[in-house]
């Protein structure tokens, strides 16, 4: 019988170890450049059809309502947040934007049509790195911090579900978040095992960074190298992008802003992998810069701009600008978020709040903490070597790797939705 | 078309705004306490060269408090509007709007190709023209697209770019958003030809046109996607301004 069992189990488990080496041999996706990956939408047949009509509405959140909010913001009123919603009792996913994005940005909106067709109600919560959430949410408007960052967020959630509690049904809770969002999950989810508010069944991170200073410093580095002569030199990289748009504008014939566009657009020209990169870089630039000048303006300013200044609707706002993009997340990081940490706890190292924003940080917790999953590509752009074997390795099973996808390129990719769907659903609500 | 709107009422909208603000400081108020940042704009930024961010804005002040006019008419007035229209009308039903103003505009497609002597785009939009009046029945229609004849789009502004002229300062008009002198007088020009040769003189009919104005308009905000501050940028003005000023750029030189 023992011979017989012992077939068996192996049998087992190569079914299983086969299942899982056809899973990842059968992924296919269009771009092996991961910068290609991050940047450009893929055809259609590699990306699922999630596109449905769904029930959606808008919450405001006043969360500090006795906080004066500066001129200059004249627009910002309140923490905009949205809810899609089912029309029956159902589970609840949380989720969490990236770096500078908005719970409406497109990836956040994707993430929307995967969970409500997966039958979950749905808030989705701009990033804290967000102006919107530094001005309006962020107690100590200083983002970055991961663990301050982690009591904004539960505080928000809270009270969404205050704001909603009386209009959706809800079983149970689940969490996820992407890029900046995904390490934000882990720390959220560690804070709820204290709070038990919401005692989160499961937690998907996506694509997170295993050390949010060396991610940081990596996506800061793209922008410097890949432009020759950095800022101060952008007129003839700009002009030079310029050149190419109206070459191709003059060969294609016309010009449109779409994902399809631009995809024909790269089949045709040469893979220019610099451009890309510092594509990247100018992206994640802006975001560092809009939350860099929030964070200034909220405390009164110092960093960027002069103390005791008043602005309005009125003030140029462009000499700000150019400093704040030719202010890396790095600067920020050492002039600004270290020395804020610091005034609390005196003793603080710069090397002690790197590790402590990072997944190590809370690697006891992660690594026995069963309902967290994490889904990652191989060749992320913001990791470094051995932070694919180290999330491996503190994971297990409980990490998903795709071969290819860069950062966050493949979160629509047919597998990698059923996938996140199949995570969130085996345990039957 | 909107161009007739603004000749009528937005001129002296930006007017009488423009005297509301002529005082406006661009400047942020200081008092004595005031101390400079740390990172300083003469330490980090290169005074030797051209930034693309710092385009020719004399009237900054009075754009931004445009800027802030539009805004509110947008959220208030405009997208209330297009909403209601979003939810009367079937998706079906506005892309045959949406192909119908767009045939309709085509005469200003063709004006400025010819006025280019641009023959390629002169011939494609009379083809254009053509085929989606006859065959894509009054322009309900788009079958020239689809058989590989792609909207020429160009404007009087481009043609005053075309044949040399600067753009001048940047400005924000009333509702119509971003631009700049040439393109204003470009815009006045559209509309002035538009009125006094093109559809509008054929038809003769004010009702019709009017109609046709309120229309158009509500399309093409229907159509363009942009929302104040979705962007999460406090630098909103500033990346407005290089991208209006960018795509210009390229629209002309093509």
């Amino acid at each position: 019988m023992r011979p017989l069992c012992i077939i068996l189990a192996t049998f087992i488990a190569l079914i299983g170890a086969g299942k899982h080496a056809f899973a990842e041999s059968t992924y296919m996706f269009p771009f092996t450049n991961p910068y290609e990956a991050t940047v450009i939408e893929a055809p259609p047949e590699f990306q699922a059809d999630i596109s449905q009509k769904i029930s959606q509405r808008i919450i405001n959140l006043k969360v500090f309502p006795k906080r004066k909010i500066p001129k200059v913001f004249w627009y910002e009123n309140g923490l905009p947040c949205s809810l899609t919603y089912q029309d029956h009792k159902a589970p609840l996913i949380f989720i969490i934007a990236g770096t500078g994005a908005r719970y409406d940005s497109p990836k956040m909106i994707d993430l929307q049509h995967v969970f409500y067709k997966a039958g979950f109600h749905v808030v989705s919560i701009s990033s804290p790195t967000h102006m919107d959430f530094v001005i309006n949410a962020s107690s100590s408007m200083v983002p970055g911090d991961l663990a301050e960052d982690a009591e904004d967020l539960y505080r928000v959630m809270r009270l969404a579900m205050k704001q909603i509690a009386t209009q959706i049904a809800v079983t149970n809770y689940y969490l996820t978040g992407y890029s900046l969002g995904g390490i934000q999950s882990a720390f959220v989810s560690k804070l709820d095992e204290e709070q038990q508010q919401f005692k989160f069944r499961k937690v998907l991170l996506i694509n997170p960074p295993v050390s949010l200073y060396r991610s940081v410093s990596i996506l800061d580095r793209l922008l410097d190298d890949n432009i020759p002569g950095g800022l101060n030199n952008f007129k003839p990289w700009l002009d030079e992008v310029m050149q190419n748009l109206s070459d191709i504008y003059k060969e294609m014939g016309y010009f449109e802003f779409s994902g399809e566009y631009i995809y024909k657009v790269h089949e045709r020209y040469p893979r220019r992998e610099p451009f890309l990169r510092a594509i990247i870089g100018l992206s994640f630039r802006m975001s560092s810069s809009n939350m860099i000048f929030a964070a200034d303006i909220m405390n009164g300013g110092g960093y960027i701009t002069p103390t005791n200044a008043e602005m309005d609707y009125a003030t140029s706002l462009t000499p700000y600008a150019m400093v704040a993009c030719r202010t890396t997340f790095s600067d920020y990081f050492h002039q600004y978020l270290f020395p804020y940490a610091r005034q609390y706890n005196p003793d603080l190292t710069e090397e002690q709040l790197i590790s402590r924003l990072s997944l190590n940080f809370i690697e006891p917790y992660l690594g026995k903490a069963d309902k967290i999953g994490i889904l990652h590509n191989q060749d992320d752009i913001i990791l470094d070597p051995g932070d694919i074997d180290y999330i491996r390795q503190l994971f297990g099973p409980r990490a998903q790797i795709y071969p290819s996808g860069g950062h966050c390129g493949n979160m629509n990719h047919p597998d990698v939705v059923r996938f996140m769907t199949h995570f969130f659903s085996v345990e039957g609500d | 078309m909107t161009g007739r709107i603004m000749m009528t009422t937005l001129i002296p909208m930006v007017l009488c705004a423009g005297l509301l603000l002529a005082g406006c400081s661009t400047l942020p108020r200081t008092t004595v306490e005031t101390e400079p940042p740390l990172r300083k704009y003469e330490d980090l930024v290169d005074n030797g060269r051209i930034h693309p961010l710092e385009i020719y804005d004399p009237l900054e002040g009075l754009n931004r408090g445009t800027y802030r006019f539009n805004y509110y008419f947008d959220k208030y007035i405009f997208l209330p509007v297009v909403s209601a229209y979003d939810f009367v009308l079937p998706n079906y039903v506005e892309d045959r709007i949406s192909n119908f103003v767009d045939n309709v505009f085509e005469f200003n497609n063709l004006l400025n190709n010819l006025l280019q002597g641009k023959l390629y785009g002169t011939g494609i939009t009379l083809s254009r023209l053509v085929i989606n009046s006859t065959v894509g029945i009054g322009g309900l229609w788009d079958p020239a697209t689809s058989w590989g004849m792609h909207q020429q789009p160009e404007d009087f502004g481009q043609t005053l770019g075309h044949y040399g002229a600067g753009e001048g300062p940047y400005l924000i008009l009333p509702i119509l958003g971003p631009s700049n002198l040439r393109d204003t007088i470009g815009i006045a020009g559209d509309a002035a030809s538009f009125a006094g040769v093109g559809p509008v003189a054929w038809v003769e009919n004010n009702a019709a046109s009017r109609s046709f104005t309120g229309v158009s308009s509500v399309d093409r905000r229907h159509r363009q996607s942009f929302r104040y501050y979705q962007s999460g940028s406090p630098f909103e003005y500033e990346l407005v301004r290089l991208f209006y000023t960018k795509k210009r750029e390229l629209e002309i030189s093509r």
